[in-house]
């Protein structure tokens, strides 16, 4: 069993999720993700890695709840055990020294983008963060990944911080503060990673999405996760998480991302009677 | 021929048959299908045994058990004997009475079998294992002295089992690591509960555990540490960590939704429990018209499960001919019971979705036979023109698996094959690494269960000479 240290709703329906965990807090790297049930009879379910301590040996996640799962993890408090928290899992992101680098995040994605932007500045590169949000109120941990980057920029798409509009103003709000990454990382929804891959694409910077499909075990084993990357079927648990967004089959991704949505909602219509609070 | 020479007892040519689940009944549970021999009936079966002064059906087994001498102590109603006789070499009898495919080995090979049904060895094997969990004295074997050497194994699946089972009586410290939450690899997740119940292998599990094995499953060795990393605490370490990525038939159409490796399918269901949706939270589809694709056990324990998920229409695509179905024989028969529709010399070349991304047809190629192949199988050659399509709403391909990839990616030094797995001495189970050892489908692909144990067994007296002439 695995202790909560912390579960705390950090913006509207986003939580941070900070576990014990010393095996996994002892290899994690950026990029991996975990494996986590909520109980005995929960689903296996595959989360982004925000942060670590390898001396307390804990992990922290940013989840987002969106259905039956992510509710029942959403109801833990400290203290609380969980049956299984197992990893680091996939591919670490490839941190070297390449110059410039623009690091991507939205959702969840601003938490695990953190440690890849931490460690793109420790390796030398020049960093910087561009975050996206509906609002304002959406975003978090703007401190912690302003001290690991050169610049961070905003995007609301009410405006209320930052620049006005979609994550598709990319292009343009580079161009203004007169950056040209020689990488781009995106961390973030399956629909942010598209859109961003889909604007750098004509300028040529290589963009690297770190994918998020429905896993089961996670190891290599029952090919749930796999996706087409240049027109070659690969399993984002052990081939990934992270991918060039200009070769991925965005629509056949999304596709696949959704083949268990009515499932996903279904136990949130049900009154099972458990205390909600 | 030589003329025959009259027999001492009246040969009876005839198996008692095996008390079952009747399939009408049966299609609509996940219970257990075969019930076992009564004791009567188990005696009656065993007395068939011609108790050969050279028998053959025990080279036939890839662990040797003893197996006439199981058999007559079957036959003297010594039941206790006869189990100890079989655990001599075989650490798992409930589960190989189960799923070995006996009429390829033991039985093949039993003298009954030239005129009439072989000796049913695997029943016999399940009885004796039955007995003796239902009359509650498992014992427990004499204990070697401690001798303070440490040794991992990976993965909690029927090689690692059988490994840490040996290793433990000769006075090793065993301890495993297993990726999944829960311990029995294959048995677990992938064979279902109506073939093998779940509650035996987690018998056997607790058995090892009783026995002084420790056991840390969310382990994912690799990962969460490497092989290398664990070799700086233990003397020894065996890779038993199985079967890998699911393969596809690299056709158009096959990551649509819809479409399944029967890894996943069989694991949402069987691991997962989601054929118990939502108390359980794992998700599992319901489709009407399934076709699984391939021949093996697999497929059958795929398409038997897609029957029990209420399916009106399960179709097994094979492009062979039912002869050579690598299924056994039992699990064919059940399926066809069950009412599986066997679409055989049947190649499937395209899968057409709608517009959502959900598969909603295949397309098919009649097949032929023609000349033998490598295998000394008939090849199965397409008939020009033959294309056809036919709806499904959803796939399940089984046609097998490569070694996991895990272990070989990250651990330097480990000789891997071009089909990506660990390469091994098969007389001692080893690796190019000095202290390194493997066995199973990460060394054979998608095999058997019995294989994997007779790698283990292999491995572990491979492992002990190591362990005690070291230094």
């Amino acid at each position: 069993m695995y202790k909560i240290i912390e579960r705390r709703m950090i913006v509207p329906n986003l939580h941070e999720f900070t576990v014990e965990a010393p095996a996994v807090a002892e290899s994690v790297k950026p990029g991996n993700f975990i494996i986590v049930r909520a109980d005995q009879y929960g689903e296996r379910i595959p989360l982004s890695v925000a942060d670590w301590d390898r001396q307390a040996g804990t992990v922290t996640s940013i989840f987002m709840q969106v259905g039956g799962s992510t509710a029942r993890l959403a109801r833990l408090k400290p203290g609380d055990t969980i049956p299984t928290f197992v990893g680091p899992l996939g591919k670490e992101t490839v941190i070297e020294n390449v110059g410039t680098i623009l690091c991507v995040g939205g959702c969840y994605g601003i938490g695990s983008i953190y440690p890849v932007a931490r460690a793109m500045r420790e390796a030398g590169n020049k960093v910087y963060t561009l975050l996206e949000a509906r609002s304002s109120f959406l975003l978090y941990w703007e401190d912690k990944l302003a001290a690991v980057s050169d610049k961070v920029f905003v995007i609301t798409r009410d405006g209320t911080k930052g620049q006005k509009g979609h994550i598709a103003k990319l292009p343009e709000l580079m161009q203004r503060a007169g950056i040209t990454p020689q990488l781009v990382i995106v961390n973030g929804c399956t629909f942010q990673m598209m859109r961003v891959s889909m604007a750098t694409k004509p300028l040529g910077w290589k963009t690297i999405v770190n994918m998020n499909p429905i896993m089961i075990d996670g190891t290599g084993m029952c090919g749930v996760c796999r996706l087409s990357v240049g027109g070659k079927t690969k399993f984002a648990c052990v081939d990934g998480p992270d991918f060039d967004g200009h070769e991925i089959d965005w629509a056949e991704f999304l596709a696949r991302r959704k083949s268990y949505n009515p499932e996903e909602v279904d136990p949130l219509r049900r009154s099972s009677c458990q205390s909600h609070f | 021929m030589a003329e025959e020479k009259p027999e001492k007892k009246k040969l009876d040519l005839n198996r008692q048959p095996m008390p079952k689940q009747d399939h009408w009944e049966r299609i609509r549970n996940f219970d257990e299908v075969a019930l076992g021999y009564p004791t009567e009936v188990a005696v009656k079966e065993a007395s068939r045994c011609l108790q050969c002064k050279k028998p053959l059906c025990n080279q036939g087994c890839p662990v040797g058990i003893d197996i006439p001498g199981f058999i007559r102590h079957t036959v003297e109603g010594d039941f206790g004997s006869g189990i100890r006789t079989i655990k001599e070499t075989n650490a798992l009898p409930a589960i190989c009475g189960r799923v070995c495919p006996q009429e390829e080995q033991c039985e093949k090979s039993c003298i009954l079998g030239k005129k009439g049904a072989p000796i049913a060895i695997g029943r016999l094997e399940r009885f004796l294992a039955d007995w003796e969990a239902a009359h509650g004295k498992i014992e427990v074997p004499k204990m070697s002295p401690k001798t303070g050497k440490k040794v991992a194994i990976v993965g909690a699946g029927p090689a690692g089992i059988t490994v840490s089972n040996d290793l433990i009586i000769l006075g090793h410290d065993v301890t495993i690591f297993e990726a999944l939450h829960e311990c029995g690899g294959v048995l677990i997740y992938g064979i279902p509960e109506f073939r093998l119940p779940k509650a035996i292998v987690n018998r056997e599990v607790e058995y090892v555990r009783s026995l002084g094995v420790k056991i840390h499953t969310d382990y994912v060795v690799g990962k969460t540490r490497t092989v290398d990393r664990l070799l700086e605490e233990f003397d020894a370490l065996f890779v038993g960590s199985g079967a890998g990525l699911p393969w596809f038939m690299e056709i158009p159409g096959e990551n649509l939704n819809g479409v399944y490796s029967a890894n996943e399918y069989l694991t949402r269901v069987n691991l997962m429990k989601g054929f118990r949706f939502p108390e359980y939270q794992t998700p599992v589809k319901r489709p009407c018209r399934v076709a699984v694709v391939g021949g093996g056990n697999v497929a059958m324990d795929s398409a038997r499960t897609a029957i029990r998920l209420g399916a009106d229409e399960v179709h097994l695509v094979y492009r062979r001919s039912r002869a050579e179905l690598p299924a056994r024989a039992e699990e064919a028969e059940n399926a066809e019971e069950e009412g599986v529709i066997f679409d055989l010399l049947t190649l499937p070349v395209r899968l057409f979705g709608d517009e959502n991304g959900w598969v909603r047809e295949i397309e098919c190629l009649k097949m032929e036979l023609g000349e033998a192949d490598a295998s000394g199988r008939r090849k199965p050659v397409p008939v020009e023109g033959s294309n056809f399509r036919v709806p499904f709403d959803a796939v399940v391909i089984a046609i097998g698996n490569s070694p996991n990839p895990l272990i070989p990616m990250t651990t330097p030094g480990l000789e891997i094959s071009k089909k990506g797995g660990i390469v091994t001495q098969p007389e001692t189970a080893r690796t190019s690494r000095v202290n390194i050892w493997a066995g199973g489908d990460i060394v054979r692909g998608a095999a058997t269960v019995i294989s994997a144990m007779g790698d283990g067994r292999i491995a572990a007296a491979s492992m002990h000479k190591y362990l005690m002439n070291r230094e």
